[in-house]
């Protein structure tokens, strides 16, 4: 009697003693769908569009077998292709599908968890609200937890949608995509779940998990440049180049399933032991005091030291992202040397010059895409001084709205300048020759991110509440120029798209009025955006 | 004398919400300014038209004699604003705020700042993130008094501080006023306005109810008189001006409009007086009478010089 007592009294104290740890999980992540209701219906639904309209666009696209196979054997000499979208592993309609759409699902996927995580995480603690939830009935791994669940809900939800919706191509290859681009946003919503708790500032945490994952991108890149079938060593310490190694509808491993959904296990637990080591609000990576008396002397000087350290950031990824596939370029115009038929198809497309021209090219415009996002975040920092209250004071000083929104556009402006062309310096670098052209391939993209920027500052001037819609924009453009070409999308909407308008350097012609008009353009919108931010109310 | 402050028939609606609906505000040169009125009666709309932030719809607004929307940049030269909640820059330092905040207007007094962060006790090298609210609030009131500017603009200045530290706030307004600068001041601790302001406006919805000095005010109010006498009152009733006469015995309770008061004294006087307490109007009866909704005897048109 007494024996049975002292067995299960530990037991139930153990119990209670987890499920404390957890109290109010249930709470917190109901709480935390609540206010994602809007950003994970869209984050998936984007998603899941993108992969399920693939089949019917290939279709259309290369409707026999033949095209198929010829497209894929293409694919086996274009290793600048490779590099953008990784190896094609079959011809069927639904590998071809995991080929085209397969690694930017998940790298999607990624980008969604880790703004979910961090989101739920470390912003909650830097904004002082994690303090109130804190001192209800809450554990200290259950806001974490909940995080977790949040970002496991909307990969569930993804995964659900991609499997079934493709489950006509084959249920089993359909499984294994929906399952690897899930566990792939997993792997990165761990992964910001321990970046979360090493530093303090929440902006810190999204970009150092995102250069994790851009780090992911280049890495496979490199790899799949080299190899058609994913094995490089390069591709192989990638998680997205696991997510290609899944090979949904070419005979899937399902092992590397594992490995990935192992991985973020692993990436889990250290979050976990981490989270339980931890003060409230408090980082790994310590805050070291600033100086006493300050050499700040205005708005301008102000605005750089804000965004110094994302300008720094994204200088060293576009510089080092330029280096690799400058390296890349010239491999990509050997490795044809020995295949009979990819020579003549190349000979066809202008030679060897054609090849490494068309693969600069589409490397650089990549890079211009990109690039979009840089100017939309630096000039949404304008939007995000006047909500927090802090660009009250600086402008109840002796500084008009006007200096004070320059002193931001300017480092958005020039900034996108600057990394460009610092990508261009990175590729000439990494490639060995021809200074010139790459440059000028770099700069001609700038245009087109300036109308990008623009469409920020006009959203901003005239829209504040309205002004993170300059991200849908970059989104739609980013679309548009990565999957639009093999969507089919009629020209009218990819015209819509600035950069579908920029001459094709190098190789191409260069040619000024397009050029010219879209720098009008730009010009026009942020004067139109300044006008309308010196007439508004500040909110 | 100058207006610092000049403001008529101010008008500012946000949708159908009506934030300041014909207000009114004369802050003259050198002299610290109470405002006042009950949570979400446009005080903060007010100031921040009065930075040119916000565009009012109609009235005329000046400060230090220039139009706030239209020559922002030049009154802000002049100008030293501390909001009530202070939000700072994660990553910059405090003394780099102050710095800044002082290079944004007219200039730093360098020893005044290092004297300022002294009195505040407050470290100027912890980055903005760790500051808790009421040290947030130090550094912008450091940056404000060691500014060289003719006006400040504080907006419920002393929320988050320690008794210890209001007192150094209001030991630093004092020395504002010595050296001839004006001082807005909103705020809802009333003993400060008391001690500090040498007159006040007190809004309700967006319009001013009351404006003039304390003495001025409490004049406008009830005084409140207890009186035991040697016989039976006679008469109180009849008196203009006084209200809740209570009458026991001997004993008499009752309220009178202060400048009535003379009237009911020599009453009293004429039926004997053994004891006699009169309190004049507290600050919090003063207000409450104004911030109350169903307060509208005083009217808006009640305004005191």
């Amino acid at each position: 009697m007494t024996a049975t007592a002292d067995a299960t009294a530990p037991a139930f104290a153990a119990r209670t003693g987890g499920s404390r740890r957890l109290a109010g999980t249930g709470t917190l992540l109901r709480f935390a769908l609540r206010r994602d209701r809007v950003l994970i219906p869209v984050w998936v639904g984007v998603n899941a569009l993108m992969v399920l309209s693939m089949p019917g666009t290939l279709e259309s696209l290369y409707g026999t077998a033949a095209e198929r196979a010829d497209l894929m054997r293409q694919m086996e000499t274009n290793s600048s292709l490779r590099a953008l979208v990784g190896p094609v592993f079959d011809d069927s309609l639904g590998a071809l599908t995991a080929w085209r759409v397969g690694l930017y699902a998940g790298a999607l996927a990624a980008v969604m968890s880790l703004l979910i995580v961090v989101r739920h995480t470390r912003d909650e603690e830097e904004s002082g609200r994690q303090e109130v939830v804190a001192s209800g009935m809450v554990g200290r791994r259950a806001p974490l937890t909940a995080a977790l669940l949040a970002a496991a809900v909307a990969n569930a939800a993804l995964a659900v949608l991609v499997a079934a919706g493709l489950a006509g191509q084959g249920a089993a290859g359909a499984l294994a995509l929906g399952l690897g681009v899930a566990a792939v946003g997993m792997l990165f919503a761990t992964t910001a779940a321990i970046v979360a708790q090493l530093t303090e500032s929440a902006r810190l945490a999204r970009g150092l998990t995102a250069a994790v994952l851009g780090g992911a991108f280049v890495l496979r890149a490199a790899g799949d440049s080299g190899t058609d079938d994913g094995s490089s060593v390069l591709t192989r310490v990638s998680p997205l180049g696991w997510l290609e190694n899944v090979r949904a509808f070419a005979d899937e491993r399902w092992w590397v399933l594992l490995l990935l959904a192992g991985a973020a296990a692993a990436q889990g637990a250290v979050a976990y032991a981490l989270a339980g080591r931890r003060d409230l609000g408090m980082s790994f990576l310590p805050t070291r005091p600033g100086p006493a008396v300050g050499r700040l002397r205005t708005a301008g000087a102000l605005a750089w030291r804000l965004q110094r350290g994302s300008v720094l950031g994204w200088s060293t990824g576009f510089l080092l992202a330029g280096a690799v596939y400058g390296g890349m370029t010239e491999g990509a115009a050997d490795l044809v040397g020995d295949n009979e038929q990819a020579r003549e198809i190349i000979e066809r497309m202008g030679g060897q010059a054609g090849l490494t021209d068309a693969f600069v090219s589409a490397m650089v415009g990549m890079l211009g895409l990109i690039a979009a996002l840089y100017v939309v975040a630096s000039v949404l920092r304008l939007g995000g001084e006047e909500t927090s209250g802090r660009a009250e004071p600086v402008l109840a000083g002796a500084v008009g709205r006007l200096r004070w929104a320059a002193g931001h556009l300017v480092i958005a402006f020039g900034g996108a300048a600057l990394i460009m062309l610092l990508a261009g310096l990175g590729f000439a670098a990494g490639y060995g020759r021809d200074l010139g052209p790459v440059l000028g391939a770099c700069l001609v993209q700038l245009p087109a991110v300036w109308v990008i920027g623009g469409a920020a500052v006009l959203l901003h001037g005239l829209l504040p509440r309205a002004a993170v819609a300059a991200w849908a924009v970059a989104g739609a453009v980013l679309l548009l120029g990565w999957v639009g070409p093999a969507l089919d999308v009629p020209q009218a909407l990819l015209d819509v798209s600035p950069y579908g308008h920029l001459p094709k350097l190098p190789g191409g012609e260069m040619s000024w009025p397009p050029v010219l008009v879209l720098l009008l353009i730009a010009g026009a919108l942020v004067a139109a955006g300044l006008a309308g931010l010196r007439r508004r109310d500040l909110t | 004398m100058t207006k610092a402050i000049s403001v008529s028939g101010l008008h500012k609606a946000f949708g159908r919400t009506h934030a300041l609906d014909g207000l009114d505000l004369e802050v003259g040169t050198g002299e610290v300014h109470g405002f006042l009125g009950p949570n979400g009666a446009g005080k903060s709309t007010t100031i921040r038209v009065l930075l040119g932030l916000l565009r009012a719809d109609s009235g005329a607004a000046r400060v230090l004699g220039r139009d706030p929307w239209a020559d922002a940049v030049e009154v802000h030269r002049r100008i030293a604003y501390v909001p009530g909640d202070v939000t700072l820059w994660r990553n910059l330092s405090g003394g780099e705020v102050i710095d800044l905040f002082g290079r944004l207007r007219g200039g730093l007094d360098t020893r005044r700042r290092a004297e300022l962060v002294e009195r505040f006790e407050l470290d100027p090298t912890k980055k903005g993130r760790t500051y808790s609210k009421g040290n947030r609030q130090k550094v912008a009131l450091v940056a404000a008094f060691a500014s060289d500017v003719d006006l400040l603009i504080l907006d419920e200045p002393t929320s988050g501080l320690d008794p210890l530290m209001e007192e150094v706030f209001r030991r630093c307004v004092e020395e504002e006023r010595e050296r001839g600068r004006t001082v807005l001041l909103s705020s809802h601790i009333l003993s400060e306005v008391e001690e500090l302001c040498d007159r006040v406006s007190i809004i309700r919805k967006g319009r001013t109810v009351e404006s003039g000095s304390l003495t001025d005010l409490r004049h406008l109010t009830r005084t409140s008189v207890t009186a035991e006498l040697a016989g039976a009152p006679n008469g109180l009733a009849r008196l203009p001006g006084v209200h809740g006469l209570d009458v026991r015995g001997h004993r008499v309770r009752l309220q009178v409009d202060t400048d009535k008061l003379n009237a009911v004294l020599r009453s009293l006087s004429e039926t004997g007086v053994r004891s006699l307490t009169s309190t004049p109007p507290t600050l919090e009866e003063l207000f409450l009478r104004h911030y109350q909704a169903d307060g509208t005897e005083s009217g808006a048109e009640a305004t005191a010089r």
